[in-house]
């Protein structure tokens, strides 16, 4: 850790007890204590709340009668209910269509830009790269519903002229998926590129030089001097599109709004429903409380992979 | 993928294929060969693909409706300001990037003034259970906002705030926050110990380092987490969604009206997405660099 030397005086542990010999540094504890504060009164109060309304039956139209507490019911529900579980398979299967075209593609464009001998054009691509990700979720979904649609959407015209089509994008059960999966494509695959840009640019000049010379396939080079420098930001980007994919809600509600049927509602576009249509909100909490726990199995896994340093 | 750089100089692709088998190494001059083709072609394309979707919607806004419907679609078309004449003068549009400043700009300097002093105090001082806060504020960036968002609309219809300002910008500290501490943190350690320790000397406090030196020293830095932190709470949805109503609502919950059974007026939703999404582009591009430290909470610098 940085701090470890030259500020003896300064470390001290605030958790401990007075009349340890060490005593509360109030400098770090004021400047601390309004983030903490803040992050406890909007993420831990909020979550007490959830788990205390998941062991109730709280539907909002009968709420005023009383919202009594039912045990385990509303989980019990949830671990039986094959909506909630097919909604989780949806979400599994989307990742499964999109990241691992993401991480070829992305890996690609990498190499691409740093192989490529057109520095101004690679430059140039590299800031274009951050227009995608940047772009309004809820806008990717306007914007797919203009280029999807079956009468005059841009997509099918353009596949029209190959022949083929058209393809109800959106309106098709089966098709649906693989439409998300294309519009996260569209929007993290800059992400991975990035990410990849970065581990390409950290491989130290004459090491490749050095392997030039001892090889001139390119594949080779990449395969035992660049990989081993991609594989980390690899690993933090499967774990980052898991997590982000288990939140996708915004794109996916703007352009299908979970349909046809519920041909395309991922986990998060489910509970939002059972909470905010049904409202049965007890039951929308037990949902989530779930979906946090998956969450938070994720969290420790990504933080024992890359922030070891931090843990120790 | 094509060939790497550092390819033989030749002519014509005959010869390029028989030196891509691997025997000579000779001068390099900066002259075509067939490798160089093929990248720029792929270069050209991948922009293609990053920016035809974008361009797509800037075009429809600035079609005529019979335009937007015409197969094929018109390529060549005279622009007109129609639909964002109609967006400014009869719908709730202009209300709601109104409202998005106001939540963006505030969630954001809200986040700065709780963040960086945190965020100091992490790279500066030893204590016990830091690692459960560095842990506590990281999972941040994995909680699904629906699990946070039921209990919020819960907290906020009993504190009497749904459809404000406020709700929607406290309900954003809870991923602006962590942000701004963790690219901060790493900018802080970057300010050397000695200047903190020079002031202390001629007798100022931590906190007198902190506002005097260390901020400015690190405003840098402080400014990219800034424009992150405006960037996703401008971009978010979900909470935006649950918590406002007609009053406080958000640009993008107001574009997402435009969707309808009814049908949908195109031309105006997509001007409305290209005001959401123009001030965004702006920023995103003015920090392009940092913009994967910021989703990946700094792992990958």
């Amino acid at each position: 850790m940085a701090a470890s030397h030259g500020e003896a005086a300064m470390r001290t542990a605030p958790a401990a007890p007075i009349g340890r010999r060490r005593s509360i540094n109030w400098t770090a504890v004021t400047m601390l204590a309004p983030a903490v504060i803040a992050l406890l009164a909007i993420g831990i109060y909020p979550l007490i709340r959830a788990i205390d309304t998941s062991f109730r039956e709280y539907v909002v139209r009968t709420a005023a009668q009383g919202t009594p507490y039912i045990g385990f019911n509303n989980y019990r529900e949830v671990i039986t209910d094959g909506f909630f579980w097919r909604a989780l398979g949806r979400t599994g299967l989307l990742f499964v269509y999109a990241v691992p075209i993401q991480v070829v593609l992305g890996v690609g464009i990498a190499a691409l830009l740093t192989a490529t001998r057109w520095h101004a054009l690679a430059a140039l691509t590299r800031v274009l790269l951050v227009v995608p990700i940047a772009t309004t979720p809820t806008v990717v979904g306007l914007i797919g519903r203009l280029v999807y649609d079956r009468e005059f959407g841009v997509i099918n015209w353009a596949i029209g002229l190959v022949g083929i089509g058209p393809v109800s994008w959106t309106g098709n059960p089966q098709i649906v998926l693989f439409t998300l999966a294309i519009t996260d494509i569209w929007q993290w695959t800059p992400f991975v590129a990035l990410v990849a840009l970065a581990g390409l640019t950290a491989v130290p000049q004459d090491i490749i030089e050095a392997s030039k010379l001892e090889t001139s396939r390119w594949w080779d080079t990449f395969r035992h001097i660049q990989i081993p420098y991609l594989l980390p930001g690899l690993t933090a980007i499967l774990i980052i599109r898991t997590a982000d994919i288990l939140k996708l809600f915004d794109t996916v509600f703007v352009l299908t709004r979970g349909g046809p049927g519920v041909s395309s509602e991922l986990v998060s576009l489910y509970v939002q429903r059972v909470g905010f249509r049904f409202f049965n909100l007890g039951l929308a909490s037990a949902q989530a409380i779930l979906l946090l726990i998956v969450c938070i199995v994720l969290s420790r896994s990504y933080i024992r992979l890359f922030y070891r340093e931090i843990e120790s | 993928m094509s060939q790497a750089t550092g390819q033989p100089v030749v002519a014509s692709p005959s010869v390029a294929a028989s030196v891509r088998s691997g025997a000579t190494h000779v001068q390099r001059r900066p002259s075509m060969n067939l490798t160089d083709v093929a990248q720029a072609a792929a270069i050209v394309l991948l922009i293609a693909f990053i920016l035809l979707p974008v361009y797509w919607m800037v075009s429809t806004s600035l079609k005529t409706t019979n335009q937007t419907f015409a197969v094929p679609p018109a390529l060549v078309f005279t622009p007109t300001f129609q639909h964002y004449r109609e967006v400014f003068t009869d719908t709730a549009v202009p209300h709601s990037l109104w409202n998005s400043v106001i939540v963006a700009t505030t969630a954001t300097l809200l986040a700065v003034i709780l963040g960086t002093p945190a965020a100091y105090a992490l790279s500066r001082f030893d204590f016990r259970g830091k690692a459960d806060l560095w842990f506590w504020f990281i999972s941040n960036r994995f909680l699904s906002p629906i699990v946070v968002a039921i209990p919020f609309f819960l907290l906020a219809r009993d504190l009497n705030l749904l459809d404000t300002h406020l709700a929607l910008i406290l309900v954003y500290q809870t991923f602006n926050v962590p942000l701004v501490i963790w690219l901060c943190t790493d900018q802080f350690r970057l300010v050397p110990r000695e200047v903190d320790e020079a002031a202390m000397v001629d007798g100022a406090n931590r906190w007198q380092a902190f506002l005097r030196l260390n901020l400015p020293l690190a405003a840098p830095g402080i400014a990219v987490s800034a424009i992150l932190c405006f960037l996703f709470s401008w971009n978010e949805f979900l909470f935006a969604f649950t918590l406002t109503r007609e009053g406080t609502r958000t640009a993008p919950v107001e574009a997402n009206n435009f969707v309808t059974d009814f049908g949908i007026r195109w031309g105006p939703m997509m001007a409305t997405g290209t005001l959401i999404v123009l001030p965004v582009l702006v920023f995103a591009a003015l920090v392009s660099r940092h913009l994967v430290r910021g989703l990946t909470m700094g792992a990958v610098k």
